[in-house]
């Protein structure tokens, strides 16, 4: 053991050596490839990885800096998720983006620690929001909670403003980011008068066979959907087995992608699915991503993925990073930037629609400001439906905002419970 | 040559029987327990601990454990992964309940729970042996998982569902949280490593050891010269689970900080300790702390190797650790059924001889 042990640690010590070159942009992708999410994780990883890439070929990285991304396998599990952080750190990392709801929640008292910025795009701790408590921690353009409130929206405005009387059931997957929107949605039904009914799916969600026939006996007027990963396929599988009506049954964005609908064939079509950002290829920044990674042969991953659903996702988050660290070396006037400084443009970043059309993605997502007491953008979302016969997903509605009167006190009771816990006065 | 008993007297009972018959092994423990307790902590950083060193004790501790209950008793069990979640859920509620109570004793109360839970579970034992008693801890394993994600009570009414750590002191030392020293943190887990090894070692020397061997090899026979089947197999799960319970502990608390019931100690908790203590070997508390070593620092020096230093794309290093995995349980399973010990044991046997073997 003892002889096992210093050979490893001696390999270790010579790759720790080697060390990194500090005059770059360090951006960590804990990634997963592999495992029963990788249908989901793939497409962002890609997405993710190809627009650094091409700010590296077109404009040389940021502001004149170039870019490295490490990229480290965390397979969904939280266990590679700390090893991953731990080892990726000490390389200068700016920003962390763990696209999982659990590392998530693991990171955040240790970022704080480390003074790391953390962005969890649509995901992560919904109370993050409240910058006042969690300094370092961002979840801009929207949260869960936002979702939960813009599903109830858009199904107040289908079934004519009220909802009195009906039933909807919540298909999640048991984890802490199936369980995010129940407290919201409760609220929710206790303003409108529906009746909520809760359905876990348990880890990693190819057997649902049980709760789909409780949905076949119960009838709920709606479904909605925090799924990921396999879930997400199994899951319209199984509506389209029970001949569910598709359109009543809502995805979170992240039971939205291609890859989720694609297996039930045409008996998905009508499925619908939240998002915070536009759909399809049709944006100039496409163009150049063809000119300067694909034709270059530099795309991540199998290059397959472009212009899907999480891709865009993947895309999106690069591109918030990227402005976010413009901004952040407009403030402090330099271009080597350090965590710390990061967080600063973090928190100054503003999205307008301006910034978007000069960066190639005209009318991609909604405008927003981040703020110190605000992490959390305005909540703006929209719903697509999948077209089964088109093979693409549409928007069907604009961006609406969130029920602020029923989240903020949510959001802030929920802050509140975290800074008491972790002994944090919160302030701006 | 050096390795010998020769020259080697023992003048009372008590040297006679002491763990390390040989000077030699006796000074490499001595050197081992030193750099271990007066050397590492002044040389490891966050990642060395965190992803390295806290693993490999934690996991060391639960294979001790499960050592304990299959490898000595004879008992397979497949609930290892639900034993460690009531450790975890244990020291939380015990955690947010008493705040300024020192974790030393956290820990260890959250041992004495899963020890009570073990025994409770270990009841089927005494009717079924075999698969139909992995079939019965397996039942554990969900039913365990399912109670701490089922009541509330478990994780305090969190919106999320997840437990997570509090700081929390040792000594006036921060052990728990983000504001930790890796050398603290280390040298907490030290401590429960080397405690939960030397009792063990000497529980399976003592008497209590030879009755759950003697069940292990025959139960009837074992019944016949005077072993309790009932007391030896209920008190090789209380202690088997009461090791668990400890790593589970440490494994949510120290190591992790934030757990997920479901994903952190699910059935594939289970089969990993299993493998461990299957590549380590039965039997064998050294086989315990091989076989952490082994299946903890393999994947992270494969992705070193792969990733790092070769270049490969990350999902191919992740699949390829699959492949090797999977490669040296069955390559173990065949030509070496008894694990890294045994080839230990080889090597000493054949280092006793050298340099003149017959």
């Amino acid at each position: 053991m003892n002889k096992k042990l210093k050979l490893s640690t001696l390999a270790l010590g010579a790759a720790l050596a080697a060390g990194p070159a500090m005059a770059e942009l360090v951006f960590p992708s804990l990634s997963y490839r592999t495992g029963p999410y990788a249908a989901n994780g793939i497409p962002f990883a890609d997405g993710y990885a190809d627009y650094f890439t091409l700010l590296n070929e077109r404009d040389g990285g940021i502001g004149g800096e170039p870019i490295r991304m490490i990229e480290c396998e965390t397979g969904y599990n939280t266990e590679k998720g700390v090893e991953c952080y731990e080892s990726t750190k000490g390389e200068g990392s700016l920003v962390y983006q763990p696209l999982s709801t659990g590392i998530t929640y693991q990171l955040i008292p240790k970022v704080e620690a480390d003074g790391i910025p953390m962005h969890s795009m649509g995901y992560g701790r919904t109370s993050a929001k409240d910058g006042a408590v969690f300094n370092n921690i961002f979840n801009y353009p929207a949260n869960y909670w936002d979702g939960a409130s813009v599903a109830i929206k858009h199904l107040l405005d289908v079934n004519g403003g009220s909802l009195e009387g009906k039933k909807i059931a919540l298909v999640y997957h048991n984890s802490a980011y199936g369980k995010e929107p129940i407290r919201t949605l409760e609220e929710l039904s206790k303003k409108h008068g529906f009746e909520l009914s809760l359905l876990p799916i348990d880890h990693p969600g190819q057997e649902q066979k049980s709760q789909w026939l409780q949905i076949r006996r119960e009838k709920p007027d709606n479904v909605i959907m925090y799924g990921w990963g396999v879930m997400n396929q199994v899951a319209v599988q199984e509506a389209a087995n029970i001949r569910y009506p598709m359109d009543q049954f809502i995805g979170i964005w992240w039971s939205g992608s291609e890859n989720d609908v694609r297996p039930a064939g045409d008996a998905a079509d009508g499925y619908k699915a939240l998002t915070f950002h536009n759909v399809g290829s049709d944006f100039p920044v496409f163009d150049d991503i063809q000119k300067f990674v694909v034709d270059a042969g530099k795309a991540a991953g199998a290059g397959d993925q472009i212009g899907t659903a999480l891709y865009n996702r993947g895309l999106y988050a690069a591109m918030l990073a990227a402005e976010a660290a413009k901004t952040a070396q407009g403030i402090h006037d330099t271009k080597a930037l350090t965590p710390a400084q990061m967080r600063d443009g973090m928190e100054a970043l503003e999205i307008t629609e301006a910034k978007m059309a000069d960066l190639g993605l005209p009318n991609f997502g909604p405008e927003f400001k981040v703020s110190c007491e605000n992490h959390g953008g305005n909540g703006l979302v929209a719903v697509a439906q999948w077209d089964a016969a088109a093979d693409s997903w549409n928007l069907i509605t604009d961006y609406v905002e969130a029920d602020e009167e029923v989240l903020a006190p949510l959001i802030e009771e929920d802050a509140a419970a975290y800074a008491a816990e972790a002994g944090i006065t919160p302030g701006c | 040559m050096f390795y010998r008993e020769a020259g080697d007297f023992s003048t009372s009972y008590a040297e006679d029987s002491q763990t390390f018959p040989i000077k030699f092994d006796r000074y490499r423990y001595y050197l081992v327990l030193f750099l271990a307790i007066f050397v590492v902590p002044f040389m490891v950083n966050d990642y060395w601990v965190n992803s390295l060193f806290l693993p490999f004790l934690i996991y060391a501790i639960a294979a001790i454990g499960l050592n304990i209950l299959v490898g000595y008793c004879g008992q397979v069990s497949l609930g290892t992964g639900g034993f460690m979640a009531v450790g975890a859920y244990a020291c939380y509620k015990l955690m947010t309940s008493f705040p300024d109570v020192s974790m030393l004793i956290h820990v260890l109360i959250a041992g004495v729970i899963t020890a009570a839970v073990g025994v409770l579970f270990g009841l089927p034992s005494l009717r079924i042996k075999g698969f139909y008693l992995a079939v019965a801890t397996l039942a554990a394993q969900f039913f365990l998982v399912w109670l701490f994600n089922r009541v509330p009570w478990f994780y305090n009414y969190s919106a999320s569902g997840q437990i997570s750590a509090p700081e929390r002191t040792f000594l006036g030392f921060n052990i728990t949280g983000a504001n930790t020293q890796a050398w603290a943190t280390y040298l907490f887990c030290l401590m429960f490593v080397i405690f939960s090894a030397y009792v063990a070692r000497n529980l399976t020397r003592g008497s209590v050891g030879r009755k759950w061997m003697a069940i292990r090899d025959m139960d009837i026979a074992a019944e016949i010269i005077g072993v309790n089947p009932l007391r030896a197999k209920l008190t090789a799960f209380a202690v088997s689970s009461f090791f668990i319970g400890i790593s589970g502990a440490l494994f949510f608390s120290i190591y992790l900080g934030a757990v997920e019931v479901g994903e952190v100690f699910g059935i594939q908790k289970s089969f990993l300790v299993l493998f461990m203590i299957i590549i380590g070997g039965l039997g064998s508390i050294f086989g315990s702390f091989a076989g952490a070593a082994f299946l903890v620092l393999l994947p992270v020096a494969l992705k070193i190797v792969g990733v790092d230093w070769l270049g490969w794309p990350t999902d191919i290093v992740a699949h390829l650790q699959l492949v090797i995995v999977g490669g040296l349980i069955i390559v173990f399973l065949i030509a070496e059924p008894h694990g890294l010990a045994q080839l230990w044991r080889v090597a000493k046997e054949k280092l006793r001889l050298w340099p003149f073997p017959h």
